[in-house]
């Protein structure tokens, strides 16, 4: 893991909030948001969540918990993703994720003790005629191996 | 010269963005004029990067393309494939839907019309509601999403409903494996989704759209939000449509990783900002939808074949197909295939030809084991049933679904304990959690399943039980469909299931 969560200035967030009031059903932009300003949903969100749209702290986190996508801390500096879907299966996406995971020493959703690398999977990136399929910080890979999907994490 | 670059997704997981940038450097040290237009992808995606090349009005193809290929291309000297239409993957398809996906930019609303765009908006706001729906009835369309509910009547359920606010949404969840026609055409040619919801919002009296995009698909996204907001410039969206004084306008919104959220009900739910658990029907979303209100729900695929629904008719639409299944179906190919890709064509195409023929068999070379169709809810069929025909109750008849329509090929070295195991841990994994055999039985599938892999024969009837819970108790088709990969596996490759209980002894 990351060694500090640095605590985010409440002023930050609420105006992070703000943005979206006007919104019908603001909750996941907001928090989509949120996640793309300080990489993870701070805990100090929940709160003022729940005050602006006048919800219980319980419901807020029960939404955040929810969904795969939101984070409460945050990732490695780089991001990898491997789909573990049906296509890529088919195509050897196993054994190239497990390559990937061996030589970081990791497991799914882990992060190497640097805070360099985290890898997630996810299921399914709509490139499956052209799989094994990978995405490195926002970055598409087709016909993905483990050495480039760790080279363009810098691993 | 004009050279066409994809900007699709998959041409950018092969190479797109290097290729592009290569040919504008080249170009310019060279001093030539060369016009780069980033297109949709034509779809033949084991040609991706696809480059084309423009001269004299007339527009020859190049691919797979990489970087070093870029001089020969610029000399004219790299051997091309011709004319995209006469490459025999392209050229024996029937392209309704997708009919302008890679031809144009897809940004370019003045390239939209001139390829036929905006005809069919054009004729509907001429038309009355009822008659707009009547046309989408006549035409046989079903929803593309997965279930196949015919969308006019769908339609006309809202259009009836007396409410100061109705919606159409669209579902661009697009989270089954092997599917990627709703990406390549939000991609590639948005303004026919647009056109499309537009359409829906004249017949139904919906003035406002969502469109519900998984956040696995940066790039559909993008193009989705620059073409709305074109829209809303160039007239076609906004409170007076093309002029019209009739009122449609849009949003798209951002899925957060959930696959459930692709049920229309969770979608909903999450599009209001709540947990994606799926809701007990009635009420029908059709009735009491989005905040309550009736609503739209169509599948990326159905909502953009309206249009050529529109421009060309009813019945131009329904003369092709096969009995039931009217029409065309935008068919993904992927997995362990020689020719992966999207092959728009008509219902009625035998399995085998789609997966020997057309996509040339596998790409290890090795020999077809199963095929999964319809994403992960979807059955394995086996070589033996190659010649069931493309069609929602041909599949239905043989225990399979066509779903989505992906089809994902593996060669003989997939060992189906494994892809049974699979279905139930992603049943676990992305379950909503609202029934108990779904939230349970899945993780109870995975543990008999290895169980069954270890050499424990008596957990077999056990897994047969457990599927049989799971489908009669479950409230949404995460939980009741999972048993079709499962038990398809199952007793369509017992070999693997009994191989497994040999190797443990
Ligand atoms: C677990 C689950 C996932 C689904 N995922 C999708 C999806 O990603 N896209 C989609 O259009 N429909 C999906 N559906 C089907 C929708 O519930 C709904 O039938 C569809 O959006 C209706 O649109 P259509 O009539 O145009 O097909 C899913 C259904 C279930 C049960
Ligand atoms: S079957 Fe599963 S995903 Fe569907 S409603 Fe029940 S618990 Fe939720
Ligand atoms: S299954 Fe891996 S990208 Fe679709």
């Amino acid at each position: 893991m990351p060694a500090t969560v640095k605590a985010v200035p409440d002023e930050q967030i609420s105006a992070v909030i703000a943005e979206f009031m006007s919104l019908d059903g603001p909750l996941l932009p907001m928090l989509h948001a949120l996640q793309a300003r300080f990489g993870h949903i701070p805990a100090a969100a929940v709160p003022l969540l729940a005050d602006a749209l006048n919800l219980g702290k319980a419901e807020v986190h029960g939404v955040i918990s929810f969904y795969h996508d939101f984070r409460d801390a945050p990732s490695g500096r780089h991001v990898i993703r491997i789909c573990r879907a049906e296509a890529c299966q088919a195509m050897g996406g196993e054994t190239m994720a497990e390559r990937v995971l061996a030589r970081l020493g990791l497991d799914w959703h882990g992060t190497t003790a640097n805070g360099a690398v985290t890898v997630e999977p996810v299921y399914c990136l709509g490139l499956c005629a052209c799989g094994p399929a990978a995405m490195v910080d926002g970055r598409l890979i087709g016909r993905a191996e483990a050495g480039r999907i760790l080279a363009e994490a810098g691993a | 010269m004009k050279v066409y670059v994809p900007r699709d997704a998959a041409a950018k997981a092969l190479g797109a963005n290097a290729v592009a940038a290569s040919i504008a450097e080249e170009a310019a040290r060279r001093g030539l004029t060369v016009e780069i237009v980033r297109n949709g992808t034509r779809g033949m995606i084991w040609l991706e990067p696809l480059v084309e090349v423009e001269t004299d009005g007339k527009r020859l193809a190049y691919g797979p393309v990489n970087v070093a290929d870029v001089p020969a291309l610029l000399d004219g000297t790299l051997p091309g494939l011709g004319p995209v239409e006469d490459i025999p993957f392209f050229a024996r398809q029937t392209r309704l839907t997708f009919a302008r996906c890679g031809l144009i930019d897809p940004l370019d609303l003045v390239a939209y019309e001139a390829h036929g765009g905006l005809a069919g908006l054009r004729r509907a706001l001429t038309m009355s509601a009822e008659d707009i729906v009547g046309e989408v009835k006549a035409s046989g369309l079903r929803g593309r999403g997965g279930a196949g509910f015919p969308t006019g009547i769908k339609w006309d359920t809202v259009r009836t409903a007396e409410a100061p606010q109705k919606y159409i949404v669209c579902n661009a969840d697009e989270g089954d494996s092997g599917t990627f026609a709703d990406r390549m055409l939000m991609e590639g040619d948005p303004f026919t989704l647009i056109e499309g919801m537009a359409i829906a919002g004249l017949a139904t009296g919906a003035t406002k759209g969502f469109v519900y995009i998984r956040s696995e698909y940066p790039d559909a996204i993008e193009v989705m939000e620059s073409a709305v907001r074109i829209g809303r410039t160039e007239g076609l969206l906004g409170p007076n449509v093309l002029g019209s004084g009739r009122a449609f306008d849009m949003e798209i919104r951002v899925g957060a990783g959930a696959y459930v959220c692709g049920e229309e009900t969770s979608l909903l739910n999450s599009l209001e900002g709540k947990r994606g658990v799926v809701r007990a029907k009635p009420p029908l979303p059709a009735l009491e939808g989005l905040f309550g209100r009736p609503t739209v729900v169509n599948n990326v695929l159905s909502l953009a074949t309206i249009q050529v629904i529109l421009e060309k008719g009813a019945a131009h639409y329904a003369a092709f197909g096969l009995g039931r299944s009217k029409g065309t179906m935008p068919i993904q190919i992927a997995g362990n295939v020689k020719h992966g890709g999207l092959f728009e064509t008509a219902f009625g195409l035998p399995l085998g030809d789609l997966v020997s023929d057309i996509a040339g068999g596998t790409a290890s070379g090795r020999p077809v084991k199963a095929v999964q169709v319809g994403g992960p809810l979807g059955a394995y069929i086996p070589v033996a049933q190659f010649d069931t025909p493309f069609g929602y109750e041909e599949f239905d008849q043989k225990g399979g679904l066509i779903g989505h329509a992906g089809i994902v090929v593996f060669d003989d070295s997939a060992d189906m304990l494994k892809m049974a195991r699979f279905a139930m841990e992603f049943c676990a994994v992305e379950s909503c959690g609202k029934c108990t055999p779904c939230r349970l039985g899945a993780v109870r599938g995975v543990e008999t399943i290895d169980r069954i892999a270890r050499g424990d024969a008596d957990a077999v009837p056990l897994l047969t039980d457990l599927c049989a819970t799971m489908k009669d108790g479950s409230l949404c088709a995460l939980g009741g469909f999972t048993p079709f990969p499962v038990m398809s596996a199952l007793t369509r490759f017992p070999d693997d299931f009994a191989r497994a209980k040999e190797a443990a002894e």
